[in-house]
């Protein structure tokens, strides 16, 4: 990268904050003025949790440049860390304490569980690293199954339901703010490299190990309190939902909004989790059409001429945006 | 002594069909470079189109797999067209998750042809069972076993032999050289993912006549499943994809039974993860050396 | 600065786009909403496409007859794929749309995601097949189906009091909280009751077509019964794979494996011959039973399982529950009134008939049935 282009992603990082902030706001008013249905607000929370959890997949695949397939088992482990934290500590602390360090503590163990893990699968690379982190994801599901204090199959009851889309929104923005830093920062540089090329990475004396570890701990800390954010959202929490399945679902939204691109993470993120909703509508044809939906972006993003054709409508600037940020990255990448 | 044995063979069963399974996915991920996730919703699609074909039609046995055969191969094709294709320059990983939505897009749609509820898959394969003192060995593992060596060393004589094997392999090894000797990699391609589907076909059947029932979502278990066997033994090599499969059956059903039942899959994967840290690339993987 | 424009002019569209669609369909005024969640997608599917068809066939069968104190019924079901999050969304769209009592959801866990949301509006909530405790933990749910620890001590009672087997071996799906819940309720009042537990096998929803290694284990015991506390799909599995290796242990299970006939296909009716298990739901029980099978036979070219029948029980126990309050939705307390009538009714239905106590549960009775030639039969002892 020049010099010149060397500011730019920082101005577009505040663009990217105080659109949200004035989205957030705007959201506010409606839900204010009532504006809102149910159903729109009951996606609000899922909303931020699934831009926290594609941000954060996002510094491992788009940045680091390594295929993850576990960032469920990270967002489990966080998860039922903090709902036991809540359970336990619900009569001792006010909500105004526990929450926060209810989610400190699901991220933290949910860190410790991705220095574990990042041991030995950071040794690895590409197809089988994704497969190595997959079939870590399914152990922490299968062990949580077994497990008697986590309530097994039949799910975790009683945590206290304490995530508001004010809350959650906040931990958007601290998360935004910590992954965009670690992104512009010397750290962030060096995970780009070992991403462009490990080999020329380390002879530039990068400690790779290090920092593809530091990726991989930091994406595995906001899963975790991503999955705080979930556990105290419903009043059920079942180790069945965090299965391989639930990885794809971020990976795709992370491959969507393009690799690298944390405004098309948060922009692919509401899509994604707005989409399904949004086509309840057609009842039997919901998931035909979201899987037709989700081919059709793929190739649309891909295709020449509609690029071409995008350039001519205002809107489409956005999505050319992203898209060319994406292929910039892809090129890099290459 | 006995119950060893016997669990090894049920082992053998299961990682027979493992195999059958990986071997499309390795050989499509060897030369198309993608990982083929709708690879096991083309099995679904195979056993219900001899489901289809028996029940409805009456096409005796032979002719329902050809007919399988034909319609997965079709599909194969139409999907790497319509869906692969425009993705050939994009990074890997845009690829993988079209093949994640046409996998979403074969599942929604047999569930609206056929329902949600599974259904039985009719007998179009029955050999007699052996005996060997009290141990009984099905005769569908051993048809399976001697199906999936056989496509094993015939796809390995068609890959090291026949010109459009090499065209294969030049594709694999090299994808832009190859086009400047004047292979045709579209067609290549093309022609790799008509063999993986037909392979998915057989895989199929197999699977059908073994467990009995399909459902829409039946692809998707065995598909995870062969993909990790693809990877134990070495992604991109047909051997590794056969050692890989049968291995993971033989250790499922081990693990179940002398481990715990409960905890089989941890365990599975716990083995998988172990052999990969021993030899990074799988079994039979090939050491990729690293350019600068 | 164009950037922005097209940012938020996006994000509004999607907002528009939503608010437009989810307005749409406000079916509030001229009818009773009846709102259903379940898995209509995925691998549970077939458990919500039963209920949902079971329900519509009561539907149905209301408006012709003139609807529910002469407000017409609606009945509105969304899928949910056993998630408790989408469970939750499709609450509050049901909500949107002006539901007045709601079906829960079909499956426990998201059940109890949804008991959470019906409870703080206060509306009615009648499970069909909610079968955790904790699904009806508040005072506006009820449930048509058995809790699992009760089927538990049922299926123990039953097997000790016949003296059908004292050896029993049990297979059950670790990753299912149905199967966890009946499993140990059963296996505690065994304990009790004298019988012994031989072998206890798992399977999860990875491993869920490949049994030979339970059934090998089982078969090294000597166990004279086994003990299935699953759902059909499995179940047909496990019959059809103990057939081929030749076991000839007696099988037995829960109300989870009815409609194992239609699962398991007319070419293995041979591996059910035998089959015992205890269900409140007989396609050929009596009159009722016989109409409801044929209709929705017609309606849906598939025998009903105890799913539609719980549907189908579910639309009129809420019918009878409005009947008995007389009270439409819109009148003043209509959530009050129809939930105090809900422990004032009695529900012929066709799983059963049902009394409800305050704490949500019905009280009806389970018999065992079981079949020969694919056909079921009330047990008559050995």
């Amino acid at each position: 990268m020049d010099l010149i282009k060397k500011k730019k992603p920082l101005a577009g990082n505040l663009v990217t904050l105080a659109i949200l902030c004035a989205l957030f706001v705007l959201v506010l008013i409606l839900m204010e003025a009532g504006a809102l249905t149910r159903h729109i607000r009951s996606m609000l929370v899922p909303i931020c949790i699934n831009i926290i959890l594609a941000v954060s997949l996002n510094l491992t695949v788009g940045f680091l440049g390594e295929l993850t397939l576990g960032h469920a088992g990270f967002m489990s482990v966080g998860a039922y860390a903090g709902c036991l934290f809540s359970i336990a500590m619900q009569n001792i602390l006010p909500t105004a304490v526990r929450f926060p360090l209810a989610m400190l503590v699901g991220g933290l163990v949910a860190a410790v569980f991705g220095v574990l893990i990042g041991i030995p699968v950071l040794r690895l690379h590409g197809d089988y690293l994704a497969i190595v982190t997959l079939a870590f994801g399914e152990i922490i599901r299968s062990v949580i199954i077994n497990l008697e204090f986590t309530g097994g199959a039949a799910g975790l009851k009683g945590t206290p339901q304490d995530s508001t889309f004010v809350i959650a929104f906040i931990v958007v923005i601290i998360t935004l703010l910590v992954i965009m830093n670690l992104v512009n920062s010397r750290h962030g540089r060096a995970i780009m490299a070992i991403r462009d090329n490990r080999i020329a990475a380390e002879a530039s004396g990068i400690n790779v190990t290090y920092f593809r570890m530091l990726a991989f701990v930091v994406a595995a800390f906001f899963a975790g309190v991503a999955g705080v954010l979930y556990g105290h959202n419903l009043s059920i929490l079942s180790a069945s939902t965090f299965d391989y399945n639930k990885s794809i679902e971020l990976l795709v939204i992370v491959v969507l909004g393009g690799m690298g691109s944390i405004r098309g993470s948060i922009i692919s993120a509401i899509i994604i989790t707005v989409l399904p909703e949004a086509l309840r509508e057609l009842a039997d044809f919901r998931m035909l059409i979201y899987a037709l939906v989700l081919i059709v972006m793929m190739l649309l993003n891909a295709s020449p001429r509609f690029a071409a054709f995008k350039g001519k409508l205002n809107y489409g600037a956005l999505v050319d945006a992203i898209r060319s940020k994406a292929k910039k990255e892809g090129k890099a990448h290459e | 002594m006995m119950d060893l044995i016997a669990n090894l063979i049920s082992g053998l069963s299961l990682g027979s069909i493992y195999a059958l399974i990986a071997l499309g996915y390795t050989m499509v991920y060897g030369i198309a470079k993608m990982l083929n996730f709708a690879h096991g919703d083309i099995i679904m699609v195979g056993a219900f189109a001899v489901i289809t074909t028996v029940s409805m039609l009456g096409f005796p046995p032979v002719l329902a797999i050809a007919a399988s055969i034909v319609c997965c191969v079709v599909l194969g094709v139409c999907v790497e067209r319509i869906a692969y294709k425009p993705l050939r320059k994009s990074p890997p990983l845009a690829v993988l998750i079209t093949a994640i939505g046409v996998s979403y897009f074969l599942q929604s749609l047999a569930l609206l042809i056929f329902g949600s509820t599974q259904h039985s898959f009719p007998k179009v394969i029955s050999a007699p069972a052996i005996q060997l003192g009290s141990l009984t060995i099905q005769g569908n593992m051993l048809v399976t076993l001697a199906v999936m060596v056989v496509i094993m060393i015939g796809m390995s004589l068609f890959i090291s032999k026949s010109k459009t094997g090499k065209a294969m392999r030049a594709v694999s090894e090299d994808r832009d050289a190859a086009e400047l000797m004047g292979i045709s990699v579209n067609r290549t391609i093309t022609i790799t993912f008509a063999i993986g589907s037909a392979l998915a076909a057989v895989a199929g059947v197999f699977y059908g006549t073994t467990y009995g029932f399909i459902g829409p979502y039946t692809g998707s278990m065995p598909g995870i499943k062969a993909f990790v066997a693809a990877v134990f033994g070495g992604i991109g090599s047909m051997p590794g994809a056969m050692l890989g499969g049968i291995l993971l059956g033989v250790i499922e059903n081990l693990a179940k039974r002398y481990i715990s039942t409960e905890l089989s899959d941890a365990i599975v994967f716990a083995v998988l993860i172990i052999v990969l840290m021993v030899k990074p690339t799988g079994l039979l993987g090939k050491q990729v050396n690293e350019k600068v | 600065m164009k950037k922005i424009f097209a940012l938020a002019l996006a994000a509004m569209m999607v907002l528009a786009a939503f608010a437009g669609c989810s307005n749409g369909n406000s079916a509030k005024d001229d009818s009773f909403v009846i709102g259903g969640i379940g898995p209509l997608t995925g691998d549970y599917a077939t458990y919500g496409v039963s209920v949902k068809q079971g329900a519509e066939l009561a539907v149905k069968e209301i408006n012709e007859a003139g609807g529910i104190n002469g407000v017409p019924v609606t009945l509105l079901f969304e899928d949910d794929q056993v998630d408790a999050e989408m469970a939750v969304n499709a609450y509050n769209k049901l909500m949107d749309d002006g539901m007045d009592v709601s079906l829960g959801a079909v499956t426990s866990g998201a059940c109890i995601a949804v008991s959470e949301k019906a409870h703080e509006d206060g509306i009615l909530m009648i499970t069909p097949s909610g079968s955790q405790v904790e699904c009806i933990q508040y005072d506006n749910a009820f449930r048509i189906c058995f809790a699992d620890p009760e089927q538990g001590v049922n299926a123990a009672k039953f097997l000790a009091n016949n003296n059908v087997a004292k050896k029993i071996a049990i297979i059950y799906d670790k990753s299912n909280d149905y199967s966890n819940g009946f499993k140990e309720s059963f296996v505690a009042s065994a304990a009790e009751l004298g019988l012994e537990i031989v072998s206890e096998q798992a399977f999860t929803n990875q491993s869920n077509t490949d049994f030979s290694v339970q059934l090998q284990a089982i078969a090294s015991t000597d166990a004279e019964l086994i003990f299935l506390p699953i759902y059909a799909q499995e179940a047909a599995y496990i019959l059809t794979q103990a057939k081929s290796a030749g076991m000839d242990q007696i099988f037995f299970g829960g109300d989870g494996l009815d409609g194992i006939i239609e699962k398991i296909g007319a070419d293995n009716i041979a591996a059910t011959e035998g089959l015992m298990f205890l269900t409140p739901f007989d396609t050929q029980a009596d009159e009722q039973n016989i109409k409801f099978t044929a209709d929705y036979q017609a309606a849906y070219n598939a025998t009903p399982d105890q799913f539609a029948g719980d549907g189908y029980d579910a639309i009129y126990t809420i019918k009878a529950a409005a009947e008995h309050a007389g009270v439409k939705p819109g009148d003043k307390d209509f959530n009050e009134k129809i939930i105090a009538a809900m422990t004032e009714i009695t529900v012929d239905g066709t799983t059963g008939t049902m009394q409800w106590a305050a704490d949500g549960a019905p009280n009806k009775a389970a018999a065992v049935v079981v079949l020969h030639d694919g056909v079921p039969s009330a047990y008559v002892g050995k």
